[in-house]
């Protein structure tokens, strides 16, 4: 009983999840004309693979591609660390307005993008960051730093005290106990918010669109936007399907590769000893 | 053993630096992003356009040969496609006076919002102004002050199936709505008979954006309604010529429109029409080449019109994009020649010929080789005849206000959620109000 | 060798600030002058093209924001929005959480697959969906009527005002969805094994577990992806903007808040739109604290 629900939650995952994106993918396809066909063609034999190469050819779709991959993975590695060091602060340390100050990190986030695209802009030009990755970055941080120090904190919160104390009995300062019984304890969260956090800033638009002005820095999402047909009001819907496939491989690959820090188990044998 | 506080503070500060440090040495590997000049005399004009394949080609041509005949470069920046953001990304710059960009390219319904942030062009280029559509060139001028050069036009008009019009025994175009209604009905149902049962009569650009301020002024004027704003500040909705072209607008849905028309834009409608799924269509130019091509199902066997009329004139909007120089760059004259040449007569026949891009000087359309090289010259001329434009300039920079309320009371006549009567009255005090402000 | 609380406890003070610095200086310098700027902005008549010709209007663009139907409107819209969405996200999430954590071959490939939605850019999720939704060449409606013949009319389902609030809900939760399922599974994911084997063991069934074990471990997951989820919803833009434009009921706080603001120019009033989303996000959190006892200690 258990595994044949096991087998329909895995079937039904598959296919919800994946169902708009095989669309994309026979989108990307299919020569043009039959993209709108009524009835709908579901396989697209003869595949034709325009749309794909067109956009490999795309020299500042690849700029944008690497672009996205310097930004996002800097904006995580900043907003991970940070987002640690201020974890720790506020889930174990006993700190003073720690609620209050959960909450100005919060704030941070509360506006809605376009609102705050004025002033970030100003600041960003009078740092001569504008237009540069690492300003992109800095701008990623608004909406990342709530994320990972709101789910380090929680997470934080919920191992059992006992393992620090018993380090300080021996004798450990607090920075030891941090890296070296604290973070591996963090682990999965780590992971999570790491994919998490990589994945918000991978597909970030508005910032990008609003701080970038050439391919210098232009990320994926600002890239794609800038697709367009060979007239005016046309929209080239292979190319996007394409560029589709390829801005969700690299996410793909990192789940994969993060995926196994995200495993049970961890903590049973510290708490044990 | 414990070490004091202030070493833990200092190791852990240093270590975050640190750490920090290196991400953005890393990113900041940048190179040096500065407009071209070095502090020699070469200047490089950034200009801001939109990303449409075909128009960077020729373009860039274009570009090359000025920058050989002036030694001025000339940089072009390509904006997102959606022409919504591209104004986000100008009022981000304009905003803050940034000197970044010189020339930009700019909407038909844009001078009167951003009339303040571009050059007078009135007296280096009063020579020019009067080979340029007249609506244009009024459209362009706020305050008195020419704020952009039209360069290249588009106008809303009728596609329609000769093959179907020949096997169902129609002659001509139709020239009135109550034609075209008949029309459609017939060739849907016998479509349909036929076994298309997704075939439809009539497809155009329903959903609630500025498309369907576009579509909506063309049925409010072919009716006799007028312009809904004027430039003596006039508001005019509230009538029955406008509620009869908004109920019969409304009563296409279901019938000889499909049902999500009030969801199309642009390329929704294009693509019915050009999958052989309809027999009219209400689309702006771009569609032509499109259908014409290789790998149309409806090529040869269509044609472009003007749209039908009742009791008032065929109406067109006018649409397309100008070159205006920003106030705030550091090369006004330079950039003042770049915009001469890329609008000439030369220029704006080439941009045609090669790109589909209508020219904004009807001698230009009217020339006998365009008329050659291009054989639907002669169809689009008769089409920007009937040219109206949106009262953008009219209503300055409280036009999207405007708009907004326009098409938003006429999508609700559409989705049969408001009463037209109703809503039009409404439309009107609502219209007035912000005008007024 | 006792432990002395008391200069640990200061020690740790001083500790927390110093790790906390690099975070707030962030602040600072990211987040503090928007803020600032966005509630200053919004008592002035400001126009988005000329900030520096600003008048002082006091609270003048809250008088009228309280009376703007529009805005009531948006506001209605935003909140049945939110909570319809984050409900489900959170229940469908929390689902798959599970279905995740079990054993099987092939788990890795799965979570990969499950966080496919997550990973596509956004606007090219809604366009994608927006692309699945067209009545005539839809592929949804191709399943749906010609296909399997469920309905006897093809559905507009971006042109019906029920429709189109459902159909941005789903495209959003199935965009969102496994957000909150990663998070619930690293939850999941920390519960020693011992814990449930020890509940088996004393004769617990799978739901007494569920309710028992499994809720209580997760709850600070969940309540994670409550927050941000409803931050998310609250500001819910592109979705709404690329699938509908805001019309047949579907307009939002934040497409309001960027009619205003940007298309109509009118950014003073904007910023009090702004500040409006903000006060509502704040509400929600706090009835959130109230909720989960966030204030307490652990």
């Amino acid at each position: 009983m258990k595994r044949w629900g096991l087998a329909a939650g895995i079937l039904l995952t598959v296919l919800l999840a994946l169902f708009p994106f095989y669309w994309a993918t026979n989108g990307a396809l299919q020569p043009t004309d039959r993209l709108f066909a009524i009835p709908a063609d579901y396989f697209p034999v003869p595949a034709s693979l325009d749309s794909f190469r067109s956009v490999l050819s795309d020299a500042s779709f690849i700029k944008a591609l690497r672009n996205s991959f310097i930004v996002a993975s800097g904006a995580t590695a900043i907003s991970l660390f940070l987002g640690a060091l201020a974890a720790y602060a506020l889930g174990r340390l006993r700190v003073r307005g720690r609620t209050f100050l959960l909450g100005i990190v919060l704030t941070m986030t509360m506006f809605p993008q376009i609102s705050v695209l004025g002033a970030l802009y100003e600041t960003l030009v009078r740092l001569e960051l504008y237009n540069r990755r690492a300003g992109l970055m800095l701008s990623y941080l608004v909406f990342l730093l709530p994320l990972t120090i709101w789910i380090l904190t929680q997470f934080m919160r919920s191992f059992p005290i006992e393992l620090e104390e018993s380090a300080y009995l021996d004798g450990a300062g607090p920075l030891r106990i941090f890296v070296f019984i604290v973070l591996p304890l963090l682990a999965p969260a780590m992971a999570t918010t790491a994919l998490l956090a990589f994945i918000a800033a991978w597909n970030e638009y508005l910032f990008a669109l609003a701080f970038t002005i050439t391919d210098q820095a232009r990320t994926v999402p600002v890239a794609i936007a800038s697709f367009s047909g060979d007239q005016l009001h046309q929209t080239p819907w292979g190319s996007i399907m394409a560029a589709s496939v390829f801005v969700t491989l690299p996410v793909v690959a990192l789940v994969l590769a993060l995926e196994r820090w995200i495993v049970s188990g961890l903590t049973a044998g510290a708490v044990k000893s | 053993m414990s070490t004091s506080s202030v070493t833990i503070f200092a190791r852990t500060f240093i270590l975050t630096l640190a750490v920090t440090g290196l991400f953005f040495v890393a990113a900041c590997g940048d190179p040096g992003s500065e407009n071209g000049s070095d502090g020699d005399q070469s200047v490089t004009l950034r200009v801001a356009v939109d990303p449409v394949a075909k128009a960077r080609e020729i373009n860039e041509i274009l570009a090359a040969e000025f920058t050989e005949r002036t030694g001025i470069g000339v940089e072009f920046v390509i904006g997102p496609s959606s022409a919504d953001e591209r104004l986000t990304q100008y009022l981000q710059f304009l905003g803050a006076r940034s000197s970044d960009l010189d020339v930009y390219q700019i909407d038909v319904t844009w001078p009167g919002m951003l009339a303040p942030h571009f050059v007078d062009l009135g007296s280096a280029f009063e020579a020019e102004t009067a080979e340029h559509l007249g609506e244009l060139v009024e459209n362009n001028t706020v305050g008195g002050r020419l704020v952009a050069m039209p360069w290249f036009a588009d106008a809303g008009m009728l596609y329609v199936r000769t093959d179907l019009l020949n096997a169902y025994g129609y002659e001509n175009a139709p020239r009135t709505w109550n034609e075209l209604e008949r029309m459609a009905e017939t060739i849907q149902a016998g479509e349909r008979a036929k076994g298309n049962a997704d075939f439809w009569g009539f497809v155009w650009q329903g959903r609630a954006y500025e498309g369907l301020t576009c579509n909506a002024l063309e049925w409010q004027v072919s009716h006799g309604g007028g312009n809904f704003a004027q430039r003596d500040g006039r508001v005019a909705v509230d009538n029955d010529a406008t509620q009869r072209a908004m109920e019969r607008a409304r009563d296409w849905i279901g019938t000889i429109s499909p049902p999500g028309v009030t969801s199309y834009q642009e390329e929704e409608a294009r693509v019915l029409f050009q999958n052989g799924n309809a027999a009219f269509m209400r689309n702006w130019p771009y569609a032509y080449p499109l259908a014409q091509a290789e790998d149309s199902s409806v090529r040869n066997r269509f044609t472009i019109a003007p749209l039908p009329h009742e009791e008032g004139p065929s109406a067109a909007t006018l649409g397309g994009w100008q070159l205006a120089v920003s106030a705030y760059s550091e090369h006004r004259n330079e950039a003042m020649e770049l915009v001469r040449a890329l609008t000439s007569a030369a220029a704006q026949q080439r941009r045609f010929i090669q790109a589909g891009l209508i020219p904004t000087r009807p001698a230009v359309l009217q020339a006998p080789e365009v008329g050659e090289a291009v054989p639907y010259a002669g169809q689009l001329s008769e089409v920007l005849a009937t040219a109206v434009a949106r009262p953008s300039t009219a209503t300055g920079d409280r036009y999207n206000e405007v708009s907004t309320a326009y098409f938003s009371a006429v999508h609700g006549v559409l989705t049969g959620n408001r009463e037209a009567d109703e809503a039009l009255g409404d439309l009107e005090t609502k219209l007035k109000a912000i005008l007024g402000r | 060798m006792k432990l002395d609380r008391s200069a640990l406890a200061s020690r740790h003070q001083k500790l927390a600030w110093a790790l906390l610095a690099p975070t707030l200086i962030v602040f600072l310098i990211v987040a503090a002058y928007p803020l600032v700027r966005t509630f200053a902005v919004s008592l002035t008549d400001a126009r988005l093209a000329g900030l520096s010709e600003a008048g002082f209007v006091g609270l003048a663009n809250y008088r009228e924001l309280a009376g703007d139907r529009g805005f009531r409107e948006a506001l209605l819209n935003t909140v049945g929005f939110t909570l319809i969405s984050v409900s489900l996200e959170l229940g469908l999430g929390f689902a798959l959480a599970l279905l995740l954590h079990q054993k099987f071959r092939g788990r890795g490939w799965l979570r990969a697959v499950a966080l496919v939605p997550w990973a596509l850019p956004t606007v090219v999720a809604a366009r994608l969906w927006s692309f699945m939704l067209v009545d005539t060449y839809g592929v949804i409606n191709d399943l749906l009527v010609t296909r399997l013949g469920l309905f006897d009319e093809k559905i507009a389902w971006l042109s019906r005002p029920g429709w189109a609030m459902a159909s941005v809900i789903a495209a959003d939760a199935w965009k969102t969805t496994p957000f909150a399922a990663l998070l619930i599974l690293a939850g999941l994911q920390l519960i020693p094994e011992e814990l449930h084997e020890a509940a088996r063991v004393d004769g617990a069934g799978p739901l007494q577990r569920l309710r028992w074990i499994i809720f209580p471990a997760v709850l600070p997951a969940v309540l994670v992806a409550l927050i941000f989820r409803t931050l998310d919803a609250i500001r819910v833009f592109d979705v709404v903007w690329v699938m509908t434009g805001g019309a047949l009921g579907t307009e939002v706080l934040a497409t309001f808040n960027y009619r205003q603001m940007i298309a109509f120019q009118r950014f003073g009033y904007g910023s009090t739109v702004s500040v409006a989303i903000f006060v509502l996000v704040a509400v929600f959190l706090v009835i959130y604290a109230r909720l989960f006892r966030l204030g307490e200690e652990s």
